[in-house]
């Protein structure tokens, strides 16, 4: 295998990381709302990702400064062509990043409905726009001479692509009710639970036909069958999972299928990076491929330092492993006051 | 507009604006970190409470610099695809480097820091904020060797065929002269942002509890802020100005016209004054050498331009050439490819300003610690109205000084927006314009929308920001320290916790 292709692969495993972990963080925050009864509650949920958040979406740094490195014409093709798409999701995760911080910062409902509606935009438009742009991946898009994308906006937004972005954003919500029930404990756990299961269902229907309409339709290898296949397993065990109220189950399930779903992708374009709707100009691993000593250079920074990352990562989830619990959440200064003033209820501000 | 204008509008005010933020953090990083070692070694809660405080500040601002750090990173694909794909195969290595190696260090530990304080050893929590000052600055040191080959493009060889620039040594990219004279210079810069920012801070406060009546506060508490501070402004002056006259002298090889236009010389000359003052139409002298006598000097000290570029204040070496003769070079090597009126020298009147006022604004840190090293002599505070105003004033200047090294650096390589060094070392074939640089397919409006977006919402950070900043400032150090955090230095504080368990301690902190 060249060099050029182990690059391909390596910024499929990236984009896996991405998706698994940010999934569940644009999950929670889709949730924090219709799972919570007040304030409280959203807090609990905010507070299951806090420390995890941001390493996370530095998946996606780094699968975007890979793809620079290593295809700087997939990188420059990509981001000219889907400009708006990627604009919006920029905006998206700014009011997101921010609001996790700042959403505690004053006391006053005002200021929390706010942040909470950035935290919901934050979270909606990036969880569907994802699943759009690898829809058109798995498609094919309009690619002139010169290997610059001319498709034009609206071809973005076909109904495969619309499809590919339901899929994604039904997976996340499926992940973040998984994640929320293993990382919560009390009441809250069992809506959480319940959702879980309610929503895997759904799920897996949209998943399961866009990712039959895919192969069948576009897929340029015929072992991804094998991909559908083990997909089609995985939501069969998120459903069969959430049923039985076995939340790590579920979640390892739901991972798999989000992890796949990006195999599916990748090996359906592969050896293209970006399929030309006229295949003669598609981007190729070969012709839009960095030089070999670059990809080489990059070749062992990557294994050396991947290996590292997964490991510090995973004894911050180690650390932060315990559930929470509404218990866990200290009260803020309203609601302290509150409780002084109103007897030994603590009322929780809305 | 057309779409470079716009395009480079856009990339001027994002990268600005993420400046602002980036060198708090990575100066109040580092302090913060200094302030929790000596609370670990001390053990005295005074520190932790110092810690505490500017930790909060710290992570107000950390938010907006990551936000606005992933928007950089996609702007090079979203609005210079040209440019990505001619140098992508070389400026796109450090770039994931940085990801890699600086910010998932960063992010991650970070994270264990904000949540840590009980949950990790106290010895293990210290670690955490150290890695996230290292890495912050391993950060810059990445990006600045992206930025380093677009002023002074080494490691690297054409290919024709591909038409592009080719990575064929990253040792050399690493090394680069210019990135190795900048990272200094710039993490210094950083440095003192940070320590202004908590002198000011704990300099207004000296005051403000003087004048409340806890002189005990303002002496056991703020004082010894401020000094630390005081110390980061002291060490990052004197060091700002040695890196800053290396990065001159490295500039002066690497782009003459560049140090040129800064004193806006428009005929080379030997023992070049630094003139503090200029009169008249610095930009009408280009070109039109009888031009310069229309210009007047106010201020000048003698060969003090001439030290900066060559080390020499006099004499044959101190020559220093003219934008009149930069423009005649450049035109004899690149005139064929584009033609003999193409322009090679930046604008005079912000490259002359930009430099100064760089230089010029670092005085009013200087200023600060002045006035705060005599005020607060040997164990005094003081109450005086005009210190604390001081404090204040001092709070932006390095910020602004700051913003002003970049624009006259990044303004300063135009037309280019990778140069080529005539002159010094690298391969001249490997050259952008930056008007070659810009995406091809994206419309103006397209851009116009996304730059009225970006302001649009990093106006509105600014003023929240602002707004945090102030009522986390205006809160002062806590009287009582936090439920002290003493864990011992023996469990890792990692449970498995179950739905069931019985009485749940709150988190001591909590979004
Ligand atoms: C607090 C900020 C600050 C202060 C007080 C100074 N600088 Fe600076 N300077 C910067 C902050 C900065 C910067 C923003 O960090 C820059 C922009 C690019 C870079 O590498 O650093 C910069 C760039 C920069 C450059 C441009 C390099 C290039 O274009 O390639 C030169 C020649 C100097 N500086 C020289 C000086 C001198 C001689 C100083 C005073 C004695 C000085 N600087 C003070
Ligand atoms: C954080 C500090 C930086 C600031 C404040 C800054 C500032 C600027 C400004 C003001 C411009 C507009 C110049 C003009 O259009 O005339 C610009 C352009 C540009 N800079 Fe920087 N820059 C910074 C760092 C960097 C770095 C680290 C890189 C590369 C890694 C970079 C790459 C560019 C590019 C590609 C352009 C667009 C082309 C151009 O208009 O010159 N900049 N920058
Ligand atoms: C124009 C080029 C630049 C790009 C592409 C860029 C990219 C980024 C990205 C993607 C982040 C977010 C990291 C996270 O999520 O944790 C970030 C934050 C950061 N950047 Fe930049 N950056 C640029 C300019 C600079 C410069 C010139 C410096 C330093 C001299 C710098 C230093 C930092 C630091 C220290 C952080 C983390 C701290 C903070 O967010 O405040 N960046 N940058």
């Amino acid at each position: 295998m060249d060099l050029a292709t182990l690059w391909f692969l390596l910024i499929a495993v990236l984009w896996t990381g991405y998706l698994v972990l940010e999934g569940f963080d644009f999950g929670v925050g889709m949730l924090m709302r219709p799972l919570a009864k007040d304030n409280t509650d959203r807090r609990l949920a905010i507070n299951t990702i806090g420390p995890i958040w941001d390493g996370n979406e530095v998946w996606l740094i780094t699968a975007i400064g890979a793809t620079f490195a290593a295809f700087p014409h997939w990188y420059a093709t990509l981001l000219s062509g889907f400009y708006v798409p990627l604009l919006l999701i920029l905006v998206a995760l700014i009011l997101r990043g921010v609001s996790f911080e700042y959403r505690h910062k004053v006391d006053t409902p005002r200021w929390r409905e706010g942040w909470d509606r950035c935290i919901e935009i934050g979270s909606w438009v990036p969880a569907f726009l994802w699943g759009v742009i690898f829809a058109n991946f798995v498609r094919g898009v309009e690619i002139d001479g010169d290997m610059q994308y001319v498709g034009g906006l609206l071809a973005i937004f076909d109904p495969f692509a619309l499809l590919g972005g339901a899929v994604t954003l039904s997976l996340f919500l499926t992940h973040g009710a998984v994640f929320l029930a293993l990382k919560t404990a009390g009441e809250y756990q069992q809506r959480a639970v319940a959702l879980a299961a309610r929503l895997a269902v759904p799920s897996a229907v949209v998943t399961g036909v866009w990712v039959l309409w895919a192969q069948l339709a576009h897929s340029r290898n015929a072992w991804t069958w094998a991909v559908v296949a083990v997909v089609a397993a995985a939501l069969v065990g998120v459903v069969a999972a959430t049923r039985a109220r076995r939340e790590g189950w579920a979640f390892t399930s739901n991972a798999v299928a989000i992890g796949l779903l990006v195999v599916l992708v990748f090996g359906s374009i592969f050896p293209a990076v970006m399929p030309g709707t006229d295949p003669a100009t598609s981007l190729t691993i070969a012709n839009a491929s960095a030089s070999p000593y670059s990809l080489m250079v990059m070749s062992w920074v990557a294994l050396f330092l991947v290996p590292v990352v997964l490991l510090y990562q995973g004894w911050t989830f180690k650390v932060f492993s315990k559930r929470l619990s509404r218990e866990s959440i200290p009260p803020q200064p309203s609601e302290l006051a509150a409780a002084a003033a109103g007897g030994e209820q603590a009322p929780t501000a809305p | 507009m057309e779409e470079l204008d716009l395009a480079r509008w856009q990339f001027g005010i994002t990268t600005v604006y993420h400046f602002v933020f980036v060198p708090l953090t990575i100066g109040l990083a580092t302090l913060v970190a200094i302030m929790q070692t000596i609370w670990h070694r001390t053990n005295d809660e005074r520190w932790l409470r110092i810690t505490r405080f500017f930790g909060k500040l710290l992570l107000v601002n950390f938010a907006i610099g990551v936000v606005t750090g992933i928007v950089q990173e996609f702007q090079f694909g979203m609005n210079w695809s040209e440019y990505s794909r001619f140098v992508g195969d070389v400026f796109g290595a450090p770039l994931a480097m940085e990801a890699l190696a600086a910010f998932f260090v960063e992010s991650t530990f970070l994270g264990l820091w904000i949540f840590g304080w009980e949950k990790l050893s106290r010895r293990v929590h210290l670690m955490c904020i150290w890695m996230v000052a290292l890495s912050t600055t391993a950060s810059a040191y990445f990006i600045l060797a992206a930025n380093s080959f677009m002023q002074h493009p080494v490691g690297a060889e054409w290919n024709e065929e591909l038409g592009r620039a080719q990575l064929n040594d990253i040792g050399a990219v690493l090394t680069n002269p210019t990135t190795l004279a900048a990272f200094p210079h710039v993490i210094t810069a950083a440095w003192l942002v940070g320590g202004t920012f908590v002198a000011g801070i704990a300099g207004w406060w000296i005051v403000r509890s003087v004048r409340r009546g806890e002189v005990e506060k303002a002496r056991t508490i703020y004082r010894p802020a401020a000094y630390v501070g005081l110390i980061a402004i002291v060490v990052s002056g004197v060091g700002l100005a040695i890196t800053g006259d290396q990065q001159a002298k490295v500039m002066y090889e690497q782009q003459p016209g560049k140090m040129s236009a800064a004193e806006s010389l428009c005929v080379g000359q030997e023992a070049a004054p630094f003139s503090l003052l200029t009169l008249g139409n610095l930009n009408g002298t280009v070109g039109d050498p009888d031009a310069c006598d229309d210009l007047v000097h106010v201020l000048s000290i003698p060969g003090l331009t001439s030290f900066l570029a060559t080390g020499s204040f006099s004499g044959e070496e101190s020559y220093v050439p003219g934008t009149n003769d930069v423009q005649e070079a450049f035109a004899a090597e690149f005139g064929d490819s584009y033609g003999a009126d193409m322009q090679y020298i930046p604008n005079l009147m912000i490259s002359y300003w930009s430099f100064r006022l760089m230089i010029g604004f670092a005085v009013v840190s200087g200023a600060l610690a002045l006035a705060a090293l005599w005020t607060l002599r040997r164990g005094r505070v003081t109450d005086s109205p005009w210190f604390s105003r001081l404090c204040l004033i001092a709070l932006p200047a390095p910020f602004l000084a700051n913003i002003s090294g970049w624009v006259f650096t990044e303004m300063g390589r135009q037309p280019w927006v990778v140069v080529p060094n005539i002159g010094a070392d690298g391969d001249l074939d490997i050259r952008l314009r930056t008007a070659d640089g810009v995406s091809t397919v994206v419309s103006a409006p397209t851009v116009l929308l996304s730059l009225v977006a970006f302001t649009l919402i990093y106006g509105a950070l600014a003023v929240v920001w602002l707004r945090l900043l102030r009522k986390d400032v205006l809160a002062g150090v806590p009287d009582a320290a936090p439920d002290s955090p003493d864990r011992e230095d023996t469990a890792d504080g990692e449970g498995t916790g179950s739905a069931g368990d019985a009485a749940v301690k709150p988190l001591d902190f909590a979004y």
